[in-house]
């Protein structure tokens, strides 16, 4: 296990990268502390794969610096990285036995057949597969197969970082939840560090001590689940997280006192915004309605189980509110806004209100 | 429901059952009919029943044929698909080069036969080819017309320019199939450049190898062309193939009666071994 520093990482696929949008990562500084699980989130494009693939070595990084334990990694190979990876499509060795496919990393350095044994014994345990030892490899679930190509990981205890680039696509929806909880057990039990990447939002905040959220090429805001969900450091994981993501609506500020529209709403602090665009961000969960506040025109009403919610315009704008299950909606629909659920942003950023945060680190 | 019978359905079948049956059915059958008789020309036939094929199977120069052709085969498969396996894992996956390769690698294919036998006869003369008379320049004693080694290792460097391509093309196509997760998992999990072939590339390029075994194979046995314009079956019959052969009775000697019993043979032979390659391909696939 290792502590991975990733230094002033830049990657262009580009032969000779000039601006900017050239990069498919622009600039990522961040450390991944020795066997924490963290999740690297974000839409398609926005260079999670190729980070991932950097510090595994598939990728040698066009600027920037690698080190595992302090130690100069850049220049090295995946091989000497020692390090695991578990890809989107299960990668099995089609003709191999389960333990053939398990014993083939080990086999490969060179392990006395002895302890090649002990290892897959162990791991075939670990990855509830050791009934199916001798079967043929091809013939398995994609689950089972996903299984296989992290048990050759695991194989080798020695590995500095396990990392995964959206292994769950493949795999059922119930067969998700189940091998993310043996994901998060074998974390766990063994203390791996773990590098995980997806766009489903789910898989991340369950999976992850730590959520990495990148957008464009560079990381937004590194936090914990809960932390992402309160204060979405910019407007794009207000977006990007939560179902259905935050309300952002363009302001004019004066104080304490936001102006949206016609309509004033109180603000828990004085935002010190310099200029540019102001926005405030508020989730749908803090939205309270009722017969009281700013009016709305319902647009429609989804009933998505847990909760329903409430698809309305405010001042011309689009605005989603969530209310219990066993609420209903008033004659004449009115909104409060929670002061705990309010962020003000400039040019999409989050702009500090001096306020007092409880419970949020 | 009742379930609606219309027998126009049946005109529309007809055009290929009349296909079939002219080019096909009436031709096979007519080959039946002469292996079972004898003539004297005039069109006059007596029945001979048996003979012909008895004739054949205990006549030492079919059984010669045959083995020169399963020898044949069985050599330019040993070359051809090694080779073909060889050039396609060097040929370059992405860039420029790859039109250029499969270009390059078509060529010999897109050539009609007859001509690919007259560039070899005229490239391995001794007297005005380039071949023949560099080498015999280089001082080694290489004459395909006199010497049955020479028209063997001429016929066979032929062979292996013309069709090698095949199997290049057919396992080039299984290779960029694989994703390329594969050879980085292969190199997480520290395979050599061997295992990555044995156990990535070789699986992967099971199948189309089959193929291209069985399409080698059918054509090598049923070779004629290239051979009959090289060396016509010569030094003696050192290159005579079944289907040369075969030609020489029924063309050359008008043996309608030994020809059309040599044909049917050759045919249940090349039925047998397509059914035993076609039961392998489909156990192969019950298996997966």
């Amino acid at each position: 296990m290792a502590r991975i520093d990733v230094n002033h990482v830049r990657h262009s696929y580009l032969p000779n990268p000039q601006k900017d949008a050239d990069f498919a990562l622009r600039e990522v500084h961040h450390i991944f502390e020795d066997g924490g699980a963290y999740a690297l989130l974000g839409p398609s494009g926005c260079g999670k794969t190729t980070l991932l693939n950097i510090i595994s070595g598939l990728l040698h990084p066009s600027h920037g610096q690698l080190l595992f334990n302090g130690r100069d990694v850049t220049n090295l190979s995946t091989q000497e990285r020692n390090i695991a990876q578990v890809f989107q499509f299960p990668v099995i060795y089609d003709t191999m036995t389960v333990y053939d496919n398990l014993a083939f990393p080990l086999r490969n350095r060179g392990v006395p057949e002895a302890d090649v044994d002990r290892k897959v014994r162990e791991t075939l345990e670990m990855i509830d597969l050791a009934s199916w030892a001798k079967k043929k490899a091809r013939g398995l679930t994609a689950d089972q197969k996903q299984k296989i190509s992290l048990g050759r990981g695991l194989v080798r205890s020695d590995v500095n970082a396990i990392l995964f680039d959206e292994p769950l696509t493949v795999i059922d929806p119930h067969m998700k939840w189940v091998l993310r909880s043996q994901l998060k057990q074998l974390h766990r039990r063994f203390g791996y560090t773990m590098v995980y990447v997806t766009h489903d939002q789910t898989e991340a905040l369950t999976f992850a001590d730590q959520v990495v959220v990148m957008y464009d090429g560079g990381i937004v805001q590194i936090g914990t689940p809960a932390e992402l969900f309160e204060r979405p450091r910019h407007t794009f994981v207000g977006y990007f997280i939560g179902s259905p993501g935050m309300n952002v609506m363009p302001v004019a500020i004066d104080g304490k006192t936001a102006t949206l529209g016609s309509q004033r709403i109180e603000l828990p602090g004085a935002p010190k915004a310099g200029g540019g665009a102001i926005e405030l961000g508020i989730r749908p969960e803090y939205v309270r309605l009722g017969r009281d506040g700013m009016a709305v025109s319902i647009s429609k009403v989804e009933d998505v189980g847990r909760h329903k919610v409430v698809r309305a315009k405010l001042e011309g704008r689009d605005i989603a509110a969530v209310i219990g299950e066993d609420e209903t909606v008033p004659a004449e629909p009115k909104v409060r806004f929670d002061p705990a659920g309010i962020n003000i942003y400039a040019d999409s950023w989050l702009v500090d209100m001096g306020r007092v945060e409880m419970g949020v680190a | 429901m009742d379930k609606t019978w219309n027998n126009k359905a049946w005109f529309l079948v007809l055009p290929v059952l009349v296909l079939v049956a002219f080019t096909a059915v009436i031709p096979l059958m007519t080959v039946v009919n002469y292996s079972v008789q004898d003539t004297f020309g005039n069109n006059v036939f007596f029945w001979a029943g048996t003979e012909w094929f008895e004739e054949l199977l205990s006549s030492s120069r079919f059984w010669e044929a045959m083995v020169r052709n399963l020898v044949f085969s069985f050599i330019i498969l040993a070359i051809e698909v090694p080779l073909g396996i060889f050039i396609a894992l060097n040929m370059p996956k992405k860039g420029w080069g790859v039109p250029v390769c499969l270009v390059l690698m078509s060529l010999p294919l897109l050539i009609p036969w007859n001509v690919v036998g007259t560039i070899w006869q005229v490239f391995g003369r001794n007297d005005i080819g380039l071949l023949g008379y560099y080498v015999n320049a280089l001082g080694i004693d290489y004459n395909y017309v006199q010497d049955p080694f020479d028209a063997w290792v001429t016929i066979i460097v032929m062979d292996v320019w013309h069709w090698t391509s095949l199997v290049v093309l057919l396992c080039y196509a299984g290779l960029v199939s694989i994703p390329d997760a594969f050879y980085q998992a292969a190199k997480i999990d520290g395979a050599s450049r061997w295992a990555v072939f044995r156990y990535i590339q070789l699986p992967k390029m099971q199948r189309v190898l089959l193929i291209a075994v069985l399409l080698r194979f059918m054509d090598s046995f049923m070779i004629y062309t290239e051979p009959f314009v090289v060396t016509g079956g010569g030094p003696g019959n050192s290159t005579t193939f079944l289907s040369i052969d075969l030609v020489k009775t029924a063309l050359g000697q008008f043996d309608l009666g030994p020809a059309a019993a040599m044909s049917l043979v050759y045919f249940l032979i090349i039925l047998l071994l397509s059914w035993v390659f076609y039961t392998v391909m489909t156990n192969y696939d019950a298996e997966r």
